[in-house]
């Protein structure tokens, strides 16, 4: 019995959300045209990117026809199968630019857990906010709440990969905050963070770690690394001016001065050969994919579907924020690529698998 | 499941919703304040990043001899600079760099954190290897990714004669002092800019050095150029060349008939002062500053007590001895007094109550009845201390003053010294102290406290022998200077400045000057067979007699400085030589040497115009006398006579210290050991 149907889709926020993609796609070819990028051999870069837009939209329609409360019901299941993943990282990963983030499957397909564990958090977390009744009363509850998102972070963090283990702690503010957490537990959360923060900027961070955190406040002291970057990145939003470069007319792109203008940096090379103008439609766009999010969770048909919703605007927002904000210089470089836009097949199929059980909370909203 | 069907409280997604809004507006205010409000800033950044500006430098005009043959040229050479702005860690890949061009990376690192603590500009490049071979350059071509920081830069190096020849007057370049930066005359240059320190290639810097050009290039990130921007390049204007007067053919005779002495030459057109040749010894290679001199040689070069960077011919100032004597006799009969003046030499004097040697009697013979002409050739002392006596200081200070001694010659060389002439007003200036009657007898012979450089000999006795007519010297005719460089011209000094001779007196002296180089006369063995040549000897004493015997065997240092001042022909020459060769004992030494330059000199004349016959001394029949007969008085005197080679003059002590001594002086046996050395004539002239 089809209790739902396809008029229900969000075609409109596919939309939005497809025009971003063409957007990246045209970015990825003007930044990687003629640059050490295009060099790789065979399929360009954005039409690899192509391929990924449409596995990932396919994968998106596939993800709607399932019953996102089946997913809900077995949401520790998959939390039990993503720990256990992010624990096979850290037995057998593959060290990269010395961190251990991937696991190589024969075929020299490469996997990336943290990732879809971001996934398996939303569901986790939809699924132990909407269980509970309306209010987390006691601090157990706050506390559980923190383990849930815990764990994997600290495997995450362990690896290391500080960006990604950064991208749970919204799921977890975003969850706390709606799932109704007294004022009182929140004083103390800040007060606990507090309390660590120095404790972990000492003992648990490497030094390339911290320096990435404290050098976009001073980007000329580090004219090497991540400070140069970031000099890099603001020098070429800058060049943009309001109208921008044109499409493959942006010295600081094309002349490689800017790193990865394809992936973290996308939007500084957009900016750059788009302008302010380009740069703010961009980000308006982002923002009615934003609202339309939040549309649909206020649609949702009950309490856990709009803790999924929400969970992927945490996500979103917090990705957007850390991206733009890297590359008009108030973040710091943390590695953490602009959702929809950047070249990379991991980071867009959780998009799309994750829009695809959104789809699957809105086809239903009018179930029960 | 209670609690599923409650749905999320509108007003915390609306809360969410503004929070929203407030990070996109966050990130718009970033936006525009890099792109609407710094967007200037940003361009001129990017720009910078872009946009590289590679200097390129003019080549220095060229050097020509008066003929058109070329001197000094340039070659290409390349540089290896490191850019301080590629953002590269330059300490860390000094070892790689050093590796491949090979130096030390202690020495990059060292430059490196002298830059950073000079704090100059990380734009300005450091150039840590000057001309690198092809393998180097390979190396940085081929590591373009891996050292971005790594640049060459093609420069137009100085290609000077080889072995010194000729490096005094060039000079050398070399890259321009804070000190010189300072100075009005290069305050119009750059930190870094090569220009001349010395030499030709001072005086005429400006008109030498081009001005540098750019070249605008695209560069990505690792620096390799992508493109060109529509308005590349500036060009560089080359420097202008300069034709000097010199003349390669009688310079390369004055390098050779120099080599292995210390000492200077200089050849001179008396007609107009143009320099033929100027040689300094020791010399040095100006090649080793074209690229950077080390620290070693450097203090090598400037604590070698022979002074090899010194160009004697007008930095030199010495007694000049005998030659003097010249000065002396226009002096004399200018005033009515040396035409008629005959005194008898018993081989010393009583002036002043003091007794003075003549040099002859150190060869156990006297002069005898000596006139003027007698007393040039033979260069009696006791005939210029009686003229000397006659004269008085301030007379002798006039004559020799106006034939340029004791004042800059104005050469258009950097430099030059006065030397002294001294008088009344200069012993009071100088010392404070009056002066002393007596200390003219020895100024008589061009001792004393009498100082000239070759140039000023060169210019006062070529000046005499063109009957009064002295020119200033000068290496660059001021005519062929472009119109803005005129100014490059010394104008304190006169071109020109004439001076009455006695014409009868006039003939007498350069009559004299010619028996000089012939039997009779103290320089025989100079003499050029069929060429009109004529000159005076000198030799003048470096210390006291009494310290160089002191100093025993090895008081070489403080052997007399031998001198020649010729012309030739005799009257209205066409060439003047001066030279003078330190520690060279003997007058007539030098003399020869003038002659090679002389013959040089008359042996391309006779081939350019055709005319075997040019500067004959059959030109001017029975004009060179016969000189009277040595008197001797010993028979060792009588060999001597026989093979006609003199000892040039020993002035006595007294001369330079005032003292009464009379030293009785052995016979020296050097004379005896130096053979004559045989200029052969210059071709049998025909029909003669």
């Amino acid at each position: 019995m089809r209790n739902f149907s396809f008029r229900d889709f969000d075609w409109v926020l596919l939309s939005f959300v497809l025009l971003i993609c063409s957007l990246g796609v045209l970015e990825i070819y003007s930044s990687t045209f003629g640059t050490k990028f295009a060099a790789t051999s065979g399929t360009p870069l954005y039409i690899k990117q192509v391929y990924w837009i449409i596995g990932g939209v396919v994968l998106m329609f596939i993800v709607s026809l399932l019953n996102y409360q089946l997913l809900l019901e077995n949401a520790h299941w998959f939390y039990v199968a993503a720990v256990l993943s992010l624990l096979a990282v850290a037995v057998f990963g593959k060290k990269y630019l010395g961190a251990r983030r991937w696991i190589q499957f024969p075929g020299g397909f490469h996997f990336q857990p943290s990732e879809w564990v971001k996934l398996v958090l939303i569901l986790a977390m939809a699924k132990y906010f909407s269980d509970e009744n309306e209010r987390l009363t006691s601090v157990l509850d706050v506390m559980k709440a923190g383990m849930i998102v815990g764990v994997p972070m600290l495997l995450v963090l362990k690896q290391p990969d500080m960006g990604t283990a950064l991208t749970y702690v919204p799921l977890a503010v975003m969850a706390l905050f709606l799932g109704g957490i007294q004022l009182r537990h929140t004083l103390i959360l800040v007060v606990i963070a507090g309390v660590l923060a120095p404790a972990i900027w000492h003992y648990g961070l490497k030094p390339y770690q911290k320096d990435r955190l404290t050098t976009f406040l001073h980007p000329e002291a580090d004219s090497q690394k991540s400070g140069y970057q970031l000099e890099q990145s603001k020098i070429a939003v800058g060049h943009g001016g309001i109208w921008g470069r044109g499409i493959r007319g942006g010295s600081q792109t094309q002349g490689a001065f800017l790193p990865e203008p394809h992936t973290d940096f996308i939007f500084a090379a957009w900016s750059e050969e788009h302008g302010f103008v380009g740069a703010v439609a961009l980000l308006l766009l982002y923002f009615l994919v934003l609202m339309r999010l939040v549309h649909n969770a206020q649609t949702a048909p009950d309490r856990a579907g709009g803790f999924v919703v929400m969970g992927v605007v945490a996500v979103l927002l917090f990705h957007i924020l850390v991206n733009a904000g890297m590359v008009v210089g108030y973040m710091p470089v943390t590695g953490i690529p602009l959702p929809l836009m950047s070249y990379g097949g991991s980071s867009l199929l959780f998009m799309f698998l994750a829009l695809g059980i959104i789809m699957n909370v809105r086809m239903r909203r009018f179930v029960n | 499941m209670s609690g599923r069907d409650e749905k999320i409280p509108a007003i915390k997604l609306t809360v969410v919703q503004y929070t929203i809004l407030g990070v996109f507006l966050v990130l718009s205010y970033g936006l525009w304040s890099l792109q609407v409000r710094k967007s200037d800033e940003y361009f001129t950044r990017a720009e910078q990043n872009r946009i590289r500006r590679v200097p390129v430098l003019a080549p220095r005009g060229k050097l020509l001899d008066r003929d058109g043959q070329l001197i000094v040229d340039n070659y290409p050479s390349f540089s290896a600079l490191l850019l301080r702005d590629q953002g590269r860690d330059l300490n860390a890949d000094a070892q790689k760099i050093a590796d491949g061009l090979h130096i030390s990376a202690d020495e990059i690192r060292e430059k490196v954190r002298r830059y950073a603590l000079a704090r100059k500009p990380s734009f300005e490049p450091i150039i840590i290897k000057d001309d690198i071979t092809p393998d180097e350059s390979a190396f940085i071509e081929a590591h373009r990714d891996q050292l971005p920081e790594l640049e060459t830069l093609m420069v137009h190096r100085r290609l000077y004669p080889k072995n010194g020849f000729l490096a005094h007057l060039i000079g050398y370049v070399g890259e321009v002092s804070e000190e010189m930066l300072n100075s009005p005359k290069f305050e119009v240059y750059q930190r870094g800019d090569i220009v001349g320190q010395s030499g030709v290639e001072l005086q005429y810097n400006d008109v030498l050095m081009g001005r540098d050009g750019s070249r605008r290039v695209i560069v990505d990130s690792h620096g390799r150029e992508v493109g060109r921007p529509s308005d590349a390049n500036v060009p560089a204007v080359p420097g202008q060349k300069l034709k000097l007067t010199i003349d390669l053919d009688v310079q390369k005779a004055a390098e050779q008939a120099l080599e292995g002495k210390n000492g200077a030459i200089v050849a001179m057109d008396p007609r107009n002062g143009e320099i033929l040749a100027m040689v300094s010894r020791p010399t040095f290679d100006p090649n080793d500053f074209a690229v950077r001199i080390s620290a070693k040689e450097w203090n090598d070069l400037v604590s070698d007590p022979a002074h090899p960077l010194l160009n004697k011919a007008i930095q030199a100032q010495l007694a000049p001895g005998s030659v003097f004597k010249i000065i002396m006799s226009v002096a004399g009969t200018n005033e009515g007094i040396a035409q008629n003046l005959h005194v008898n030499c018993p081989g010393g004097g009583t002036f002043y109550g003091r007794y003075f040697k003549c040099w002859v009697v150190a060869e156990h013979r006297v002069h005898g009845p000596v006139d003027l002409a007698k007393g040039i050739y033979q260069s009696c002392d006791v005939f210029f201390y009686t003229l000397a006596e006659r004269l008085g200081i301030e007379k002798i200070a006039k004559w020799a003053t106006a034939f340029g001694l004791g004042k800059k010659t104005g050469i258009d060389l950097p430099n030059e010294v006065s030397g002294v002439m001294p008088s009344e007003e200069w012993k009071m200036r100088t010392f404070r102290q009056k002066w002393y009657a007596g200390e003219v007898i020895s100024v008589g012979i061009g001792q004393g406290a009498v100082a000239t450089t070759p140039i000023q000999l060169a210019r006062a006795i070529g000046g005499i022998a063109m009957g009064g007519t002295l020119y200033r010297p000068h290496v660059v005719n001021p005519d062929q200077l472009p119109d803005q460089f005129k100014g490059l011209v010394n104008t304190s000094m006169p071109d020109v400045s004439r001076v009455q001779l006695d014409p009868q007196a006039w003939i007498t002296i350069t009559d004299a000057m010619a028996g000089v180089v012939n039997p009779g006369g103290t320089a025989p063995s100079a003499h050029l067979q069929g060429v009109d040549f004529a000159g005076k000897t000198g030799s003048a004493q470096v210390v006291s007699n009494a310290l160089r015997k002191s100093k025993g065997a090895g008081g070489k240092q403080f052997n007399d400085n031998g001198w020649f001042a010729g012309v030739a022909p005799r009257r209205n020459p066409e060439i003047v030589v001066c030279v003078l060769i330190e520690q060279g004992e003997h007058g007539y030494l030098a003399a020869r040497v003038a002659s090679q330059v002389i013959k040089a000199y008359v042996e391309k004349q006779r081939r350019l115009r055709n005319n075997p016959t040019l500067f004959s001394d059959k030109a001017d029949p029975g004009s060179v006398p016969i000189a009277g007969m040595w008197t001797t008085t010993t028979a060792g005197g009588a060999d001597k006579q026989q093979n006609a080679e003199f000892q040039e003059p020993q002035p006595a002590d007294e001369h330079l210290h005032g003292g009464t001594l009379m030293m009785k002086l052995a016979p020296t046996s050097l004379a005896k050991k130096i053979q004559p050395v045989a200029v052969p004539g210059i071709g049998v002239v025909k029909g003669d």
